[in-house]
């Protein structure tokens, strides 16, 4: 066992009892990406003289045995799409390749209140738009079960990593998919929590109603230490629900006997991959031996959610990327000829082609003439698939399905088809538009790749989540497999 | 409903996206396959249901009138891409 | 050849002095130097998200009842796309098809006929920053400080038939602002701006003609020159068989002329949607009647007073209401005099006439209604002349000391001493025979030449009635 084997709780609880020194904890990260960023390119910027001064710093208060936050002295990655202070910030776009935050996001805050020491700026598609990484504009990660493939994205390097065993946990970005998804890929943990459980201040916006922050973990209790770390009110966001924060943790005892499961026929149906629907039918099992029922439930909206999705995600993104104009920060284009000709060769230069498509698209869509056969028709289909789940609830306490289709493809398998690569997300987009919780737990294998179990919730009740998927890893043994690098 | 290449060059202008011959048609291809998935929506009748812009019942978020400090003006331009006097500087504005 | 009527609907922007922006919490006061007044927020960094200013929505909702607007009970914000250095985000989040306000109106007066000018709407929105020209085109400079101070935008119907009715407007919405607190409402600090949109068609015709827009006038002056001009050339122009071309105007005051503001680029498409991070307002009656209740009394019901309570012409009493600064003056004289007719002669006359001649803004000047009441009460009692009471006025408008101060340092007590008096006017009589000859000849004139003297002699302290009095005296003993 090196410490980079430890879940959270045995990190912090070597760490208090003085067994590890955090520099020691430190140095072990380092070692690993080290070891094997080359191979797995998740990392975009290391933060790694900081973070040794940090370490330094948090064993002195071990030593002194001051008051010290939950997961003080443990090394994290942070996908590149969250602002970080005076740390390289570039959302994987070429635009911000010199941008230099002058504040902190409100996630970034809460982890160093909680002792958390940024490692480093991990790997995504360019402004999250994604699912595979190859979108991004410096480097493709390769998923750690097989390298010629992709780890999903749009926080591949943050699933990546954690799955490589570079850092204990990550930071990742969820608007359609983009936590869940790369988890699955990756066999590891992943939570999007309801929509405004976590200030969004400080995440590069892409969909601004959609967008949530969650953690990347190897271990389902580990995801709850993090969500606790992060969740919470903020005043600068006005999309934050003032809710109470639960124990997280301590939501995690208990047992799902008598728990009603839904599962929902269209997310077992055609074009899901019959190993992974096998991998959901025994996990199943697995929660009727631990007490819970299950029966089918229909969500039957949710053959237009990618539509609406990607008309809604795209119309947002289109007014959210439009401050990326060369005036005041990013990379500007040279020698323009006129203030026009800077607006049009820093933005065609600074973007990559899957985001100029969706600012294509959405910029469309919002278009005179065209707002509302397209982006007010998403927005009230929207509310039709937020009406399945509600529906769903009042009989269910949890519905579960495959997070993704498929495992993880090829790298360059998909790429010149847009609309096949958004179908990966069919089975997260309707969560997302939703805006309930949902996690990705490991569930299996099929042909030596992770496959992912999605148990998905009613809004905030991130506990019921977190504690099925607690009590099924428990009961099976899918966590504890590591991929060979 | 589809999108033709003179569709495609309007919504690039404003969008601020300088587009080549070859992206522009493959855009047009690309974004024609995407609207017509999304033709499907069509299939719903959605007369009488609400658009939804938040998922949160949240409303009446605001704060109190209360001036908090602002950046120094060397953290303003830290990232300017240039800068004369504390000011940003543009190119000319073509008339 | 048909006669044309012409067509004018306004969009004014009003400034509100909140402290804070309205997204942020960065300071809107006035003349910072460049950037000074900026955060992450309002210069649209990477991340940021805005949060709604409270007070800024509370003086929306008090302008809008002001102009008596129906108030909204749900009100949001969208985002209007387009891009200009000075618009950090590329979108300036305003508020398209639920504004705070709809269907107000104001009553305007122009020559001496009330006009009811109907209001669209009222909403709420962001400033935009302050983009600099550098001179040979070598590029602009962009200041970030003047960006999300509060907006609102009132858009009238066109109801509006000509400049000086566009002038009576400006001016009324600048009072009713003013009154209620909102805005600083200073044209030259662009507080206060508007853009008109401006239109002709033959008399009796129902439909609009086209309309050009003059954008971004900042002066009185400006809008009804620059209203004038422009019907003007849309006369010659739809006189000549020509047609009016739809397009955006600046009013060059240098020129004396409009220029087109025609750019090379396509036409704007906004894309408005509604923005994702705000969150709806629910504006319940208990909100709307606390807003309510703090509106003072506003122009209007202050004019009708002044005529029924002080006996105040209709003309003075709308131009002492037509700036509350003047209308405050007024009221704080009457707790020291109780001639408001008086009072009401001093401050559209004297005080008026010197800001006028001197360019100066109300602000500018020392006076308070104590010492101008005050002042009129030395009048009364005799203490000083009407004459002598020009020239404390004068020194107290630019020293602000009482008018009891200024008289004894300088001396001007008025001469009510008949022996002292007398004796002047003997030796004025003695000194001017002619005069006095004229005057046994009945030339009456003659009279004033003598009241004239004497009053040279006592450098216009004595008490003019008197010396009359004992002029007509002497010169019957002479």
């Amino acid at each position: 066992m090196t410490p980079l084997d430890y879940t959270l709780a045995e990190l912090k609880q070597q760490l208090s009892a003085r067994t590890l020194s955090a520099t020691e904890l430190t140095d072990a990260v380092f070692a690993r990406i080290a070891a094997t960023d080359g191979t797995v390119q998740a990392f975009l910027t290391l933060n790694e003289e900081q973070a040794r001064a940090e370490a330094r710093r948090y064993d002195d208060k071990y030593i002194q045995g001051e008051g010290l936050g939950a997961l003080a002295g443990i090394p994290a990655g942070i996908k590149d799409n969250i602002i970080t202070e005076g740390l390289r910030t570039t959302c994987a776009s070429r635009f911000l390749d010199n941008f230099v935050p002058v504040h902190d996001a409100f996630v970034s805050r809460k982890l160093k209140e909680a002792g958390v020491i940024t490692a480093g700026k991990l790997n995504m598609d360019e402004f999250a738009m994604g699912g595979s990484n190859e979108n991004s504009a410096y480097q493709v990660t390769r998923n750690p079960w097989d390298v010629e493939r992709v780890p999903g994205g749009s926080s591949g390097g943050s699933a990546a990593a954690v799955a490589a065993g570079q850092v204990p946990f990550s930071l990742g970005s969820d608007t359609g998919g983009s936590i869940r998804q790369p988890a699955s890929y990756c066999g590891i943990v992943g939570l999007k929590p309801t929509y405004g459980l976590v200030s969004r201040f400080g995440l590069v916006a892409f969909a601004s109603s959609l967008d949530q922050i969650g953690p990347l973990t190897r271990t389902v209790e580990d995801s709850a230490h993090v969500l606790q770390a992060i969740a919470g009110h903020d005043t600068m966001d006005s999309t934050s629900a003032n809710v109470e924060i639960p124990d997280y943790a301590a939501a995690l005892q208990g047992d799902v006997r008598g728990l009603r499961i839904g599962v929902p026929k269209e997310y077992m149906g055609e074009g899901v991959d019959p190993k992974v629907k096998q991998a959901v039918l025994d996990a199943l099992k697995t929660f009727e031996s631990l007490g819970a029922t299950w029966e089918e439930v229909s969500l039957p909206h949710t053959e237009y959610a990618v539509a609406a999705y990607y008309l809604l995600a795209s119309s947002e993104a289109s007014s959210n990327l439009s401050r990326f104009d060369g005036v005041r920060y990013g990379v500007r284009a040279e020698n323009p000829d006129n203030l026009i000709d800077l607006y049009f060769k820093s933005r065609s230069e600074g973007f990559g082609s899957e985001v100029k498509r969706r600012i294509m698209l959405g910029t469309y869509a919002l278009s005179s003439g065209y707002y509302d056969a397209y982006y007010l028709k998403a927005q009230k289909v929207r509310t039709l698939i937020k009406q399945d789940f509600d529906q769903a609830f009042q009989k269910y306490d949890l519905l579960i399905g495959p997070t993704a289709p498929t495992t993880a493809f090829k790298i360059g398998e998909q790429i010149n088809n847009p609309l096949q690569m958004y179908m990966n997300d069919i089975l997260t987009i309707p969560v997302s538009l939703a805006g309930v919780p949902a996690i990705s737990v490991p569930c299996g294998m099929a042909d030596g790749l992770p496959v992912g179990l999605q148990i998905i919730g009613k809004p905030f009740d991130e506990s019921a989540v977190l504690r099925a998927a607690h009590l099924f890893e428990q009961a099976t043994e899918h966590h504890k497999l590591r991929p060979q690098l | 409903m589809s999108i033709n290449l003179h569709d495609v060059e309007h919504v690039a202008k404003l969008a601020r996206l300088l587009l080549t011959d070859e992206e522009k048609e493959r855009y047009t291809d690309q974004l024609n396959a995407i609207l017509k998935y999304a033709d499907k929506l069509n299939e719903l009748n959605t007369d009488d249901v609400q658009p939804t812009t938040h998922v949160l019942p949240i409303r009446n978020v605001m704060r109190e009138d209360e001036v908090r400090p602002s950046l120094d003006r060397e953290h303003v331009m830290k990232n300017a891409p240039e800068e004369e006097d504390g000011q940003f500087r543009v190119p000319a504005v073509l008339e | 050849m048909p006669t044309f009527e012409t067509v004018i609907g306004l969009e004014v922007h009003v400034e509100l002095h909140t402290n804070s922006k309205i997204f942020c919490g960065c300071s809107t006061s006035f003349g910072a130097p460049p950037n000074t007044h900026t955060c992450p927020i309002c210069l649209g960094h990477p991340g940021v998200l805005p949060v709604l200013n409270k007070q800024a929505v509370e003086y929306a909702m008090k302008a809008a009842m002001a102009l008596n607007c129906e108030i909204a009970d749900i009100s949001k914000f969208d985002r209007k796309n387009y891009f200009y250095p000075d618009s950090p985000k590329a979108y300036q989040i305003s508020q398209y098809d639920q504004p705070i306000g709809r269907n107000g109106w104001i009553d305007i007066e122009v020559d001496g006929k009330t006009k009811r000018i109907t209001i669209d709407r009222l909403h709420l929105e962001e400033d935009a920053g302050k983009l600099t020209h550098m001179e040979g085109g070598f590029g602009s400079l962009v200041d970030f400080n003047r960006v999300g101070t509060p907006l609102v935008e009132i858009v009238s119907n066109p109801d509006i038939r000509s400049a000086q009715e566009a002038e009576a407007y400006m001016q009324k919405l600048r009072a009713i602002m003013q009154y209620c607190d909102v805005s600083d409402v200073k044209m030259e600090e662009g507080s206060l701006r508007c853009d008109v949109n401006i239109s002709l068609r033959p008399v009796g015709q129902e439909e609009y003609g086209t309309k050009t827009e003059l954008k971004n006038m900042n002066s009185f002056r400006g809008v009804v020159r620059g209203t004038e001009y422009e019907v003007e050339r849309q006369t010659d122009v739809l006189e000549d068989g020509g047609t009016i071309v739809q397009e955006t105007r600046r009013w060059d005051e240098s020129q004396g002329r409009t220029l087109s503001m025609r750019s090379k680029e396509e036409a704007h498409d906004y894309r408005y949607f509604p923005d994702p991070d705000l969150v709806t307002l629910y504006i319940d009656e208990e909100w709307k009647e606390r807003v309510r209740a703090t509106i003072p009394e506003l122009p209007d019901a202050r004019k009708a007073r002044y005529a029924s309570e002080f006996g105040l012409s209709s003309y003075d009493a709308d131009v002492l209401t037509s700036s509350k600064k003047l209308a405050d003056l007024l009221e704080e004289s009457l707790n020291y005099t109780k001639d408001a007719k008086a009072v009401a002669n001093w401050i559209m006359g004297d005080l008026l006439g010197y800001l006028n001649q001197n360019s100066k803004e109300i602000d500018d000047v020392l006076l308070n209604g104590q010492n101008l009441g005050e002042m009129i009460g030395l009048i009364e009692k005799g203490t000083i002349s009407n004459k002598i009471a020009k020239t404390v006025f004068k020194e107290m408008l630019e020293s602000g000391k009482a008018p009891q101060v200024i008289v004894e340092e300088k001396g001007l007590v008025q001469i009510s001493d008949e022996g002292a008096i007398r004796g002047i006017v003997e030796q004025i009589v003695a000194a001017n025979p002619q005069s006095v000859e004229d005057y046994r000849a009945g030339k009456e004139r003659a009279i004033g030449f003598l009241v004239g003297q004497v009053m040279r002699e006592t450098k216009g302290k004595a008490n003019p009635t008197l010396v009359n009095e004992l002029l007509v005296d002497v010169l019957k003993q002479a």
